[in-house]
């Protein structure tokens, strides 16, 4: 018997095995109790030990052939089962996936984190103070009596209640009052700033009757109007992420300082967009009036319980919502106020967008 | 303020461009707000002259005119005023002038089938005054064909701010005088002519209120002739915006723009008996020249006769004594009305005027003979007559302003080192007299009522020196990195805002103010809510309560836009009353959650609405990262009638501190806002959760995770209805500490197989060995003291 072509054939019938099924019919046939290697193997025992040495590896070799083919055709089968069961399975994946909502941080709250960022790295803390307020921590001790003419140009929002002191209650025209609290509460020397929002009877294009400003006031022994400049300048430096910011200051009046400073930044018109930088004298430039600040008035310190001759320092006050549109592009205040979600959607910021010195407080567009 | 650079030169010498000249006037400190040039505006507009005038032959009020614009051509030109005829010189507007008045732009037109080349105007279509009546008519010996601009010699005209403590600059001298310092010229002060009367004066003038009208001075000057003031005055009067009235009303207003120096001229014939300045007298009412009437009070001072109140002292004159042109006797008044007298006043009858702005900020009280001698020589000068004696009533503030001073201020407070000797010049330009020594005496001029101190003193050197040359001087830091400087209520703030936008909402910032009805809706506590006296509108009014209303508002445009579903939040204050009639402001987070939550799809199916359940995950999710213990928190009832009464509730931190509330909003509630999707909000009371315990360092506490494995084992208990299945839940979780981990309920069924009146609620028992494996006792006694502890909220265990 050729055990090799024997062993040929048993291959050959094993890889054209068509299914698991058949394979099993040939195991059986070739492996089996019954099958015809199991059969040759029996054979075995009957034989000298002569034949048994010539016979014995040709029917081991013919038994490992067969279980080798049908092992590598098993594979091969369970391999290609799982193919067509995959391809059952298949998906049209350009079908959407599940929705997932998007929100946002609107642009004012973003602004005020960037700035409290800023001044955090100049030695800023944080102060608050009510933005229903009397009238003596928003005028009077703000060197503005009752009969001061400043007053009637603040358009303020007047409550028919007075307060225990019988103070006249309104809605803060600005963050200065924070001013005083401080100063009452923490003494000197300070660096703060304030952030809130403030509240005008005025409304048309460019202004609503609410708006947010952050106040800044340092006192200390030996502040003068230098530092006032070079912290107006670092921070529309830090701010604007650009080194060529340029400031103007103009005399002017407010009666909670002296002197008085208006300060104007120098700007260009790009693609029809105030752009912030270079000095408003150069050619296709020109200033506008960014904030009002100054040397604090000595009758404001006494107001705050400090020595006039003791100390002195410099305040600002600065619009958010006004830096926010010039650093990201709105062009109408009042959408501010809407909670339009597309225009949220649009100016708004991603919650992972929180300001870092690190990264550079800005959000690229 | 607005004055002619023709005007101004009369009190600088000056040979400044007027674009020096702004520049100057912005850095002192008066800011340029606009600047005029006629002669641009006026470009096209001709001295010419009418050759003849016909009847339009298809309109009675038109006619056809012959122009003669110096161009040797006659022109057509359709004219419609009455005064047009043969002869009469006036002013015509070529095709393609603009009118100044309305910016139309002149072109040949058709007017009823007759050409016209153009426009004869009138005195208001050119800005030259008020009159519209008919065309202007320019003396017979006008240039015929000149620029009209250039014919009426117009001057360029500056329009400044000037700030409340400059009343000085609210004259032209006074801004002469800063000019002049800061190296634009040489000052030319007013020349005072020396004006004896010849006869006493015939009426007596007191003051009784010296507190409200320290000093009055005044004159006679008999034999006037009113009528119009000379071109001169009224070219300068009508470029600083004031129209010309009266040569006597002229006068006044001219010396009143000139110098900063209101005064007034009474027709003597309608005074009778002593002209006093006192208080008025309840019930008191008069006519002011603006034709309407105000109420008096006592505490306001006038200046009456034997007949009534003819003047609001220093505010505004009355229309019964006032000058007309028959007028040929008239008494002068300059006096001197304390500011804060003439601004309560002002501010009570809510009248502003000229008169009032410059006395309320402050005129010189040394100036009162000096304005009455001016005011007195420019009526003798325009309108003739004869002065009597001056008669002065009381005596105005005297006492010069000294300040002490030392120089180096200027360094120590403006940042700019200027020599002495530039200090000294600086200030005696502006008419400070300085007495130097180691401090400096410095005598204030009576037309600077702002300056108090040293600081102002060092306002006027560095803004005359120029504040440009301040340096930028670093603030001092102190060395390292920069220390945390947030509050803790701002690093609350600012983790909320960014946990609502990681999950999906959009912020919005609505107003602080809204509906008095929205408001009335979401009130609570004692007092009611703020509501403002003087609110820009109805729907500005109130101070918010709750932060609802403003997002229901803002989500009503949205879903009024197409929005479908909306995920609106806002961090912001609450105003409420607090003690001691202060506001009690509590930092909020409110959210509202409109309409569908998902959109239809074609794997969910139908789109979803928002439930109580979103809302509750929202407020359950920020409240932890606020810092609140979620497992601490308890559900409970009361959200407010502004929510659905069986679809809300309010998780608190014991049984009192609410921390938030939420749910579905109240059918009503939504009505109000006109709102016809459904809403689910909450409200964060970030006030209200308690601060952490101030951290002692970074390091988290111990741990290790068990070596051996959780196993769960469930069960399901049958309950009443109405038991709450967080109660269930929470006496499960605490059976057995020492063993259960959590307790997790993932079942709540009714109907087949459960008794009526009952439900079954399934809960999944996470239990944590620890140094050994359970046994079976083991887990048949944590079995049973599950059980029990269930038993007691009435549960038993489902067959």
């Amino acid at each position: 018997m050729d055990y090799a072509q024997t062993g040929r054939e048993a291959q050959a019938r094993i890889e054209s095995a068509a299914d698991l099924d058949a394979l099993e019919a040939l195991r059986v046939e070739f492996l089996g109790k019954q099958g015809s290697v199991s059969g040759l193997l029996k054979t075995l025992g009957k034989m000298t030990p002569e034949e048994r040495k010539e016979k014995g590896p040709e029917i081991h070799g013919l038994r490992e052939t067969v279980s080798n083919a049908i092992a590598a055709r098993k594979d091969a089968l369970e391999v290609a089962a799982l193919a067509a069961q995959l391809a059952e399975q298949t998906i049209d994946l350009s079908l959407p996936a599940p929705d997932a909502p998007t929100g946002s941080v609107h642009p004012i709250a973003q602004v005020m984190d960037e700035l409290a960022e800023i001044f955090a790295d100049l030695g800023f803390a944080v102060a608050s103070g009510p933005e229903i307020e009397d009238d003596w921590h928003n005028f009077t001790a703000l060197n503005m009596p009752e009969s001061h003419p400043a007053r009637a140009m603040h358009d303020t929002f007047y409550f028919p209640d007075r307060d225990a002191q019988d103070r006249e209650m309104l809605l803060r025209t600005h963050t200065s009052p924070v001013q005083i609290r401080t100063m009452l509460d923490q003494g000197a020397p300070l660096r703060i700033i304030a952030p809130g929002r403030v509240y005008r009877s005025d409304s048309d294009a460019t202004h609503t009757p609410m708006f947010h400003q952050i106040e800044g006031l340092v006192i200390d022994r030996d502040i003068h109007l230098g530092h006032l400049k070079w912290t107006l300048e670092t921070l529309l430096k830090a701010f604007f992420e650009r080194d060529d910011i340029v400031l103007r200051l103009r005399p002017s009046y407010f009666p909670f300082t002296e002197p008085s400073v208006e300060v104007d930044t120098g700007f260009s018109f790009v693609d029809g967009r105030r752009v912030v930088g270079g000095s408003g004298d150069d050619a296709g430039h020109s200033w506008m009036e960014l904030l009002g600040s100054g040397m604090v008035n000595r009758n404001v310190l006494i107001a705050g319980g400090l020595d006039p001759d003791e100390w002195q320092g410099f305040a600002f006050g600065v619009g958010v919502d006004r830096l926010a549109m010039l650093k990201y592009g709105m062009n109408d205040l009042r959408a501010f106020f809407d909670g339009d979600v597309r225009w949220l959607s649009h100016y708004g910021f991603s919650a992972l967008d929180a300001p870092t010195l690190s990264a550079g407080v800005g959000t690229p567009a | 303020m607005k004055f002619s650079l023709e005007w101004l030169k009369y009190y600088l010498d000056t040979s400044a461009s007027v674009a020096q000249i702004a520049a100057a006037l912005n850095a002192v400190g008066l800011e340029v707000e606009g600047i005029e040039d006629p002669a641009e505006t006026l470009v096209g507009f001709r001295v010419a002259k009418v050759l003849s005038a016909e009847r339009h032959p298809d309109a009675d009020k038109l006619q056809v005119l012959s122009v003669d614009a110096g161009t040797g051509e006659a022109s057509q030109v359709v004219c419609g005023a009455a005064n047009a005829r043969a002869g009469m010189v006036g002013v015509l507007g070529l095709a393609g002038a603009v009118v100044p008045s309305n910016g139309m732009t002149l072109k040949k037109a058709s007017l009823r089938g007759v050409e016209s080349n153009g426009m004869m105007c009138s005195a208001r279509e050119l800005e030259q005054g008020d009159d519209h009546e008919g065309i202007i008519e320019l003396p017979a010996d006008a240039p015929i064909g000149a620029n009209f601009a250039e014919y009426q010699s117009t001057s360029p005209v500056f329009d400044i701010a000037i700030t409340p403590n400059r009343p000085d600059c609210m004259g032209v001298v006074g801004i002469a005088r800063d000019l002049a310092a800061v190296g634009m010229g040489s000052f030319r002060p007013a020349a005072i002519p020396d004006i004896p009367g010849t006869y006493p004066c015939p009426v007596e003038i007191r003051t009784d209120d010296p507190a409200g009208c320290p000093a009055f001075f005044g004159r006679v000057i008999r034999g006037v002739r009113n009528g119009p003031s000379p071109d001169w005055m009224q070219r300068r009067l009508i470029d600083a915006g004031q129209r010309p009235i009266s040569a006597l009303v002229d006068c006044t207003n001219y010396l009143m723009l000139a110098c900063g120096r209101p005064g007034h001229a009474y027709d003597l014939a309608k005074l009778s008996g002593p002209v006093v300045a006192r208080k008025a007298q309840a019930g008191e009412k008069v006519l002011a020249l603006n034709e309407k009437e105000y109420a008096l009070d006592p505490g306001m001072t006038v200046i009456a006769d034997d007949g009534g109140v003819h003047d609001i002292a220093g505010i505004m004159g009355g229309e019964h004594s006032g000058c007309t042109d028959t007028t040929t006797d008239v008494l002068l008044e300059v006096a001197y009305f304390d500011p804060e007298h003439i601004a309560a006043t002002g501010r009570k009858l809510n009248l502003t005027s000229d008169a009032r702005q410059r006395f309320e900020r402050g005129v010189d009280p040394a100036f009162l003979d000096d304005g009455l001698a001016l005011l007195t020589d420019l009526i003798l000068t325009t309108c003739g007559g004869e002065a009597s004696e001056v008669v002065r009533a009381g005596t105005p503030p005297a006492d010069a302003k000294v300040v002490s001073f030392d120089p180096t201020l200027v360094e120590r407070l403006g940042g700019v080192v200027i020599a002495p000797e530039e200090q000294q010049r600086i200030l005696g330009e502006l008419g400070f007299a300085v007495e130097s020594g180691e401090r400096w005496n410095i005598t204030v001029p009576g037309w600077r009522p702002d300056i108090e101190g040293a600081a102002d003193i060092v306002e006027e050197v560095i803004r005359i020196h120029g504040l440009d040359a301040i340096e930028s001087v670093p603030l001092p830091r102190d060395p390292g990195v920069a220390r945390p400087t947030a509050t803790p209520a701002q690093k609350l703030e600012r983790r909320v805002r960014r946990a609502a936008a990681a999950r999906g909402m959009h912020e919005a910032v609505t107003w602080s103010f809204i509906p008095e009805a929205d408001a009335a809706a979401f009130a609570e506590g004692e007092g009611g809510v703020w509501t403002l006296a003087n609110p820009i509108s109805e729907e500005m009014k109130a101070m918010r309560p709750s932060l609802l209303p403003g997002l229901l508002a803002a989500a009503k445009r949205n879903v009024d836009r197409g929005a479908a579903g909306l995920r609106l939040f806002e961090v912001g204050r609450r105003y409420l009353r607090g003690e001691g009639g202060a506001s009690d402001e509590r930092l909020t987070l409110g959210l509202v959650l409109a309409g569908e939550k998902s959109a239809r799809g074609w794997a969910s199916g139908k789109a979803a609405s928002f439930d109580a359940y979103d809302a509750k995950a929202e407020a359950l999710a920020l409240l932890s990262e606020a810092g609140a213990r979620a497992d601490k928190l308890q559900v409970m009832g009361d959200a407010g009638p502004q929510f659905h009464p069986g679809q809300s509730a309010t998780l608190r931190l014991g049984p009192k501190n609410v921390l938030a509330r939420f749910g579905m909003l109240h059918p009503t509630t939504l009505r109000q806002f006109d709102i016809d999707v459904p809403v689910a909000a909450a409200e964060v009371f970030l006030d209200a959760i308690p601060g952490r315990k101030a951290a002692s360092g970074f390091a988290r506490s111990q741990y290790a995770p068990p070596a051996l494995q959780a196993v769960t084992r469930d069960f399901a208990f049958l309950v009443a209805n109405d038991l709450p299945a967080g109660d269930l839940v929470r006496v499960v979780a605490s059976a057995d500490k020492a063993n259960i981990v959590a307790a997790r309920l993932f079942d709540d069924f009714r109907g087949q197989g459960v008794p009526e009146g009952q439900k079954s609620l399934a809960i999944e028992v996470t239990l944590q060995p620890g140094e050994k494996s359970y046994t079976e006792d083991d887990l048949k006694a944590i079995s049973d003291r599950i059980t029990a502890a269930a038993a007691k909220q009435g549960a038993t265990l489902r067959a």
